[in-house]
C-alpha cells in the first residue's frame, strides 16, 4: 500500500482576478520523485508555497504527511526541507555556520548540529569551503550548501523548485544524481518543480504538467503520452515524390491526403514540403506506405516519432494548439 | 558515486531515527537561537560601533559639559535641591553643548531606528527569508527574536553607559550619589532603553512594510523628524487661533491656563516630549507638575524634592503611553507581516 506523503484537494490560489492555482488535486506518495513541468508563471512556486504554509490558499485543502500547514506548519516544517529557486544565506557567515544555524533552529543540539553540517559540507564538496563567508560562494556551491541545508534537518520530503537554474551539465548530473538515489534509499520523497523538460524526464517517477494554474495531466511519461495524445500518439512522416521524376501536384496530393485521413486510427494529416505528418493512435506505418505507393508515388522517407516530454511541452506550453494545426 | 553515497546513507538514517526518538531535541528554542543570531549580528556590524562611538562621544562630551556647570555642593538639609547634587551630571549644562538627555532624547532614535529599518526586508532580499520561514519557527519568533535582540543589546549599551557615566562623576566629583539618585538614574536609562524600544518598532515596522531598506529607513527618519521637529511647530501655529484673549479675564476664569494644558497635551503625541517630561522629572526631583501650575497652586508650597515613588508617579501615564505606542507599532509589523506571502525574492 503506497503511502500518501502530500494530498492536495480542490486547491486554488488567486490573486485578484488572476488564478495562480486552480482547483488543484494531487496526491504524492511516500518514496517518489515528482515532477512538476510547467512554463514559468505557471503556478508552480505558489503551488510550493501553499504547501509550505507560506501563503495561505483562496479555497482547498492541502495535508503534508498528514498535518495542516496553515494550522499546524511546525509539523510540516519540520518534516519538509525546502530549497526555493533563488537560494539565500548570510553572505557574512561561513558556509558552516550558515548550516549550523538552521541545525540550531531545528533544535538540534550544537555539537550534534556542527557534527552534521561537517559531514554535509563533506558529502556536498564544500567542506574546502566550510569556513569561507557564503558571500564568496558562487551559484553552484550555493546550490549545493542549499541542498545540504535542506538535508541537515534530515527531511521525510524534499521540495526542490528549480534546483539546476545557473549550474553546468556536470552539476546538474551530479546533483540530480544525488536527489534520486537519496529519494529511492532513504524512502525520501521528493517534489521537484522544473521547466526543464529533459531533467524531468531524466529523474522523474510521475510528472505532472502545469499550465496556467491548472494540473492538465499527471503520470509516468507513458501515460502522459497516452492520455494527451489519444489519437495523436504516434506520429509517423512519410516524404512522397512521384515515381518519375514530375513535381507533384497539389489536387492529386489532396486525393493522397484524403485517403490516408480515411484510414482507421488516423487523427490529423498534414502536408508540406513533399512530406506527411500524420498522427494516429495506433503504428500505422505500414499501412500508409502501401496506400502512398498504390498511389503511384515513390515513398522518400518514412519514420515514425513517439511522443517523449518534448512534443508534449511543445504543445502544451508553446504552441498551445493540437499537434494537426502547428505541424 | 556509490562510494560518496554510503556516508550520507548512514548519516540520514540516524539522523532520522534521532528525529523519530526525539533525542535531538535540544533545549534551546529557536527563538533564542534567533536572538542569539541577530545579537552576534547586530555587534559585530560597522553600523553598531559606529553609533556606539558616537554616543560614547556624547557621553563622554555631556560629562565634560556637566563637570564644567556643576557648581559645588551646597551644604543643607538632605532631601533639599542642592543635594540631589549628582543627578546634575545628567542634566546641567551652560548652553554651548546640551546636557546628556537633550542628547539621548536626540541620539535614541536614530540608534533604534538605525537598529531595525533593514530587520525584516534585508532577509527578505537576501533571499534568507523563505529559508528561515520554511524552518520549523513561529512567525512572529522571527519579528519578536529581532526586537529581543535588538532590545538587549540597546539595554545593554545605555545601561553600561549609565554606569560608566556614575563612575567618572564619582572619580571627578567624588560625591557618592544616594540610593534614591541611584535609582532615579537606573530609571532613568530604563526610561531611555524603553524609548529607544519605541523608535526600534517603528522602525521594524517599516522595515516589514517597504522592500527597500533605504526606503524604510527614510521614513523612519521622516517620521522621527515630523514628530521632533515640525509637530510641535504646526501645533503652536494651529493652537495660536483657539489661544484665549490675554488680559485679567483669561487668568481669572482660568482659560489660559486650560489653553496651556491642550498644548501641552496634544504636543505629548509626540514620545519625544514623553521621554522628555519623564527624563526631567526623573532626574530633577524638584519638578512637582509637568502641566502648567496656577499661583494659587503653587503659594504655600514648600519647595521640595519629591520622593522617587512620587516623581514616578507623575510620569507615569507618559510610561503608559510610550509603552502603549510601542506595543500599538508591534502590533501593526503583526498584522502586515504573520499572513503575508512569503516568495523567494
Amino acid at each position: 500500500m503506497r503511502e500518501p506523503m502530500i494530498t492536495i484537494s480542490g486547491l486554488s490560489k488567486s490573486y485578484g482576478n488572476f488564478m495562480a492555482v486552480d482547483k488543484l488535486d494531487l496526491t504524492i506518495y511516500r518514496g517518489e520523485v515528482f515532477g512538476l513541468l510547467g512554463p514559468n508563471g505557471a503556478g508552480k512556486s505558489t503551488t510550493i508555497l501553499l504547501l509550505l504554509g507560506l501563503t495561505e490558499p483562496s479555497a482547498g485543502q492541502v495535508s503534508v504527511c498528514g498535518f495542516d500547514p496553515l494550522l499546524q506548519p511546525l509539523e510540516v516544517k519540520r518534516r519538509i526541507g525546502y530549497l526555493p529557486d533563488d537560494v539565500g544565506f548570510y553572505e557574512n557567515r561561513s558556509g558552516l555556520e550558515n548550516l549550523v544555524f538552521t541545525a540550531r533552529l531545528n533544535r538540534i543540539a550544537k555539537e550534534e548540529a556542527h557534527f552534521r553540517a561537517r559531514k554535509l559540507l563533506e558529502e556536498v564538496g564544500l567542506i574546502a569551503d566550510a569556513d569561507k563567508k557564503a558571500g564568496t560562494y558562487s551559484r553552484g556551491m550555493r546550490q549545493r550548501l542549499g541542498l545540504a541545508d535542506v538535508l541537515i534537518k534530515a527531511p521525510s520530503i524534499i521540495i526542490l523548485d528549480e534546483p539546476t537554474l545557473g549550474i553546468d551539465p556536470q552539476g546538474v548530473r551530479e546533483f540530480l544524481d544525488l536527489i534520486v538515489r537519496l529519494s529511492k534509499e532513504q524512502g525520501i520523497t521528493v517534489l521537484l518543480s522544473s521547466h526543464h523538460l529533459h531533467q524531468v524526464q531524466q529523474i522523474c517517477d510521475r510528472v505532472g504538467l502545469f499550465v496556467g494554474g491548472k494540473l492538465i495531466a499527471e503520470g509516468d511519461i507513458d501515460a502522459l503520452s497516452a492520455k494527451l495524445f489519444a489519437s495523436d500518439r504516434f506520429v509517423i512522416e512519410a516524404g512522397i515524390a512521384c515515381s518519375n521524376g514530375d513535381p507533384l501536384s497539389a489536387d492529386r496530393v489532396m486525393l493522397l491526403a484524403d485517403s490516408i485521413r480515411g484510414m482507421e486510427g488516423v487523427g490529423s494529416v498534414s502536408f508540406t514540403e513533399g512530406t506527411f505528418s500524420i498522427g494516429c493512435d495506433r503504428d500505422n506505418a505500414p499501412r500508409i506506405a502501401r496506400v502512398v505507393v498504390d498511389a503511384g508515388y515513390g515513398l522518400m522517407l518514412l519514420q515514425k516519432k513517439k511522443y517523449g516530454l518534448d512534443e508534449i511541452y511543445h504543445r502544451y506550453f508553446e504552441g498551445g494548439g493540437a499537434y494537426g494545426k502547428t505541424a | 558515486m556509490e562510494k560518496l553515497l554510503d556516508p550520507i546513507r548512514l548519516f540520514i538514517t540516524r539522523a532520522q531515527r534521532e528525529v523519530t526518538a526525539g533525542r535531538s531535541m535540544s533545549p534551546l528554542h529557536p527563538f533564542w537561537v534567533i536572538v542569539g543570531k541577530e545579537m552576534k549580528d547586530h555587534v559585530r556590524s560597522w553600523r553598531f560601533i559606529i553609533l556606539l562611538s558616537l554616543i560614547g562621544l556624547t557621553c563622554l562630551g555631556s560629562l565634560y559639559t556637566a563637570l564644567n556647570n556643576i557648581g559645588t555642593p551646597k551644604a543643607g538639609a538632605p532631601g533639599q535641591a542642592g543635594n540631589f547634587f549628582f543627578l546634575q551630571l545628567f542634566t546641567a549644562t551652560d548652553g554651548t553643548l546640551p546636557s546628556f538627555i537633550v542628547f539621548l532624547n536626540f541620539l535614541g532614535p536614530l540608534l533604534g531606528i538605525a537598529m531595525g529599518f533593514d530587520a525584516i526586508n534585508t532577509e527578505w532580499n537576501r533571499g534568507t527569508l523563505s529559508r528561515l520561514l520554511s524552518q520549523p519557527v513561529h512567525r512572529d519568533s522571527l519579528l519578536n527574536g529581532k526586537f529581543v535582540a535588538s532590545l538587549l543589546v540597546i539595554a545593554v549599551l545605555f545601561f553600561s553607559l549609565t554606569f560608566l557615566m556614575i563612575g567618572l562623576g564619582l572619580l571627578f566629583i567624588g560625591v557618592p550619589p544616594t540610593p534614591g539618585e541611584f535609582f532615579r538614574i537606573l530609571s532613568f536609562a530604563l526610561l531611555t532603553v524603553l524609548y529607544v524600544a519605541f523608535w526600534l518598532n517603528v522602525s521594524i515596522l517599516f522595515s516589514v512594510r517597504f522592500r527597500q531598506p533605504a526606503t524604510s529607513a527614510l521614513t523612519a527618519i521622516a517620521v522621527w523628524l515630523f514628530l521632533t521637529v515640525f509637530y510641535p511647530i504646526l501645533i503652536r501655529l494651529a493652537m495660536k487661533a483657539f489661544a484665549p484673549d490675554p488680559g485679567p479675564m483669561a487668568v481669572l476664569d482660568g482659560s489660559i491656563v486650560g489653553y496651556q494644558r491642550t498644548v501641552l497635551n496634544l504636543l505629548r503625541f509626540a514620545p519625544g516630549q514623553l521621554y522628555s517630561d519623564a527624563t526631567t522629572t526623573l532626574l530633577m526631583p524638584v519638578v512637582r507638575s509637568l502641566g502648567p501650575l496656577t499661583m494659587e497652586q503653587v503659594a504655600g508650597a514648600i519647595p521640595n524634592p519629591l520622593p522617587l515613588g512620587e516623581s514616578v508617579l507623575i510620569v507615569w501615564p507618559q510610561l503608559t503611553g510610550l509603552i502603549a505606542a510601542t506595543v500599538g507599532c508591534f502590533a501593526l509589523s503583526y498584522a502586515s507581516f504573520m499572513r503575508r506571502e512569503i516568495r523567494a525574492r
